[in-house]
């Protein structure tokens, strides 16, 4: 719904000169987010020099990118109005699969280890899928279920049998530290996939027709739209981004035991939320989810080169979601007083 | 929309069954005793102690602050919100005690003080809830971060112990009797919330607005007054809870209680308190508190690990949000096979 007013407003703000600019800017999410990035970072820097040299930033580039593919796929989630509370669980699963595959495998090759992980995800995000859709229970309930499944399946899967670097070949970790053009090769891959998702999620019918679901389910029944069939496919690619995350996570981490990737489904919806994705779905876009985690995860090392203790982080983390989820509602409810005034005057003229 | 109806339905087909012998008898309840029975008997078949005192001890006194905070919960989930923060509104209540009683704080100041932060920390989610309007499942789940992060701000990687004998007692049970202080504090506050749910205006004011939040407010039914009560309520006994907790355990940290919110919600759905809200029994959710702690004694007991015991729980909240529904499934497949059938013959 929000996504509608927001069209119909940024038409109506150029119409109405009196609007702020300042407020005009806001309304684009993206921009926004971008700004206070430039901001946390110009100002840490200040703070602490090192805050801006070439390694230091290479490291903001390449911690966030697990979290972007994950709140990339919860984003097309949210966005149909439900939600994925299994990513974390199935990052740490695909983590120790893609491990497990190498401990017997030694030589396979890098793109192998990346789909296998995708293979794993995606079939997690199928029984996902196919409870929320088709047997129509809520998300939250389904996947908090599922979230605990995982997870355990996971660590009965472990049996407490570390995966260490000694059976990762150097090609796969390579993955996870090397840089190609100056940029880490993790931060390419999620560019990329964001990317690619973005475009579709701006181009495609399909995917149009998740915005649609999200602002309204009952008219998008009532439009012809496959509602089941659109939601499922939103959890499998949500389960396949989060099973290429785990595979990613191994070869940062190159450990993995049965705790990898606890509490990320946290994370990934508070980027999306901080990036602009409304929680009630129909509206937000993939750019702005990423942007959200990247912002995360700056102020995480910005607190620390500031010198702050780490404890803050997670406070800080809360208090900014709060925080995007309360400007989101104002920006609703001023839309909706603009709109109601522009239409009595229309009415009046 | 089409949720709220079938819920709608489904309330008044149980209320049209009330008072019809056999028919009445049919509903969530009565599967759960039948579980909690069915647990019993598994447990005391390959564990001969297992009905002993002291193991039903040892279940109440693992259960009892989980099952406390279930207690609110099952009222705002009622009312169609949901609260994600009580575990660490807990942890928040637990390293406030810990730091104070660091700092030399006599134990019963410092204990009022964490009930005014867990108070505080509700009233915070209910300001931002009912004042202005945010969906409780996003502010709750900043706010599950926020509260843990400030008690990791307030105790650090500190773990407070040493806390006075007295204190120690909580631990024991009560008396000569075999019975949990918490699982004590527990019932009696179920019974506390039993009544004020059923017997009350307040209480069927809940359901109303779970049902139809536009209903129930043009009803004269304080809709944001009474959801930001319940925020401060649940605040109030994660607190306690969380006090609880602290001296059973003995020692406090920032970590205290991370990740009990699942437990807490599992067994809120596992109670037959439907997510939509509108509809639950508090006896359902005692017995879906026993049925968990039976259920994790009787599978420690036989030496199944605590991965396999989270499978089996994230199986029963899947299977309880699932039965439910089943019959609405069935319909739904059976339609689709018929219509399967139609455009085979054509």
């Amino acid at each position: 719904m929000s996504q509608h007013l927001d069209e119909a407003l940024s038409g109506a703000a150029t119409a109405n000169p009196k609007t702020p600019f300042i407020l005009k800017l806001v309304r684009f999410r993206e921009f926004a987010i971008l700004l206070a990035l430039v901001l946390v970072f110009v100002g840490t820097s200040l703070k602490n020099t090192s805050f801006a040299s070439t390694s230091s930033i290479q490291g903001l580039l390449s911690g966030p990118a697990v979290i972007i593919l994950i709140a990339v796929g919860e984003t097309l989630v949210i966005i149909t109005r439900n939600v994925d509370l299994t990513v974390g669980s199935v990052v740490g699963l695909s983590a120790y699969l893609v491990g497990d595959v190498y401990v017997h495998y030694p030589h396979t090759p890098v793109l192998v280890a990346l789909l296998v992980g995708i293979a794993v995800g995606a079939a997690c995000g199928l029984v996902t899928g196919t409870i929320v859709a088709y047997a129509r229970v809520p998300s939250l309930a389904v996947t908090l279920g599922l979230l605990y499944i995982i997870r355990g399946l996971d660590a009965v899967i472990v049996n407490a049998v570390q995966i260490n670097a000694t059976s990762l070949p150097a090609g796969f970790i390579g993955v996870g530290a090397n840089n190609f053009i100056g940029i880490p090769i993790m931060m390419w891959i999620a560019i990329i996939v964001v990317a690619v998702v973005g475009y579709a999620m701006r181009n495609f019918r399909a995917t149009r027709e998740m915005y649609a679901i999200g602002s309204n389910p009952e008219a998008a029944l009532l439009a012809g739209i496959p509602v089941q069939r659109r939601i499922f496919s939103a959890f499998v690619v949500s389960g396949a981004l989060a099973g290429l995350a785990g595979a990613l996570w191994l070869a940062e981490f190159a450990t993995v035991g049965s705790t990898a990737g606890t509490g990320y489904e946290l994370d990934a919806v508070a980027a999306a939320v901080v990036g602009g994705v409304a929680i009630f779905g129909g509206s937000g876009t993939i750019l702005g989810a990423a942007l959200g985690a990247l912002f995360l995860n700056t102020i995480n090392q910005a607190l620390v080169a500031g010198g702050v203790s780490s404890f803050w982080d997670q406070a800080v983390a809360g208090l900014l979601l709060v925080l995007a989820i309360a400007l989101d509602r104002y920006l609703v409810v001023r839309s909706e007083r603009i709109l109601r005034v522009e239409g009595r005057d229309r009415g009046r003229h | 929309m089409e949720d709220t109806e079938t819920v709608l339905e489904k309330d008044a087909a149980i209320d049209l069954g009330g008072g019809r012998g056999l028919v009445s008898l049919v509903r969530w309840e009565s599967g759960l005793v039948i579980l909690l029975i069915a647990c019993i008997i598994c447990g005391t078949l390959s564990f001969k102690y297992f009905f002993t005192p002291q193991t039903i001890f040892f279940s109440g006194l693992d259960i009892g602050e989980i099952a406390m905070m279930a207690l609110p919960m099952t009222f705002i989930i009622i009312t169609g919100e949901i609260d994600l923060s009580v575990a660490s509104m807990l942890g928040l209540s637990a390293s406030t005690l810990g730091y104070l009683f660091l700092h030399g704080w006599n134990i019963w100041p410092a204990m009022i003080v964490c009930m005014v932060v867990g108070a505080v920390a509700g009233a915070f989610n209910g300001i931002l809830i009912t004042r202005f309007g945010l969906p409780s499942i996003a502010v709750t789940i900043g706010t599950l971060s926020l509260y843990r992060g400030l008690a990791s701000i307030i105790l650090g990687t500190n773990t407070a112990v040493g806390f006075p004998l007295s204190t120690l007692k909580l631990s024991l049970p009560i008396g000569k009797s075999e019975i949990a202080y918490d699982f004590a504090i527990f019932i009696v506050m179920a019974i506390v919330f039993a009544v004020v749910l059923h017997l009350t205006s307040f209480g069927r004011s809940l359901y109303a607005i779970g049902l139809q939040k536009e209903t129930a407010f043009f009803s004269g039914i304080r809709v944001n007054q009474i959801k930001f009560r319940l925020y401060v309520l649940s605040g109030l006994v994660c607190a306690f809870a969380g006090i609880l907790y602290t001296y059973q355990e003995a020692s406090a940290n920032n970590v205290t209680g991370l990740g009990l919110e699942l437990n807490v919600v599992a067994i809120v759905l596992l109670g037959g308190v439907s997510i939509f809200g509108g509809r639950g029994t508090i006896i359902g959710v005692v017995l879906a508190a026993c049925i968990m702690a039976a259920l994790t004694t009787w599978l420690t007991d036989i030496d199944v690990s605590g991965e396999v015991q989270s499978i089996i729980i994230g199986g029963l909240l899947l299977l309880s949000v699932l039965v439910p529904n089943a019959r609405d499934g069935f319909v739904r497949i059976r339609a689709l096979f018929k219509r399967r059938k139609v455009g085979a013959s054509l």
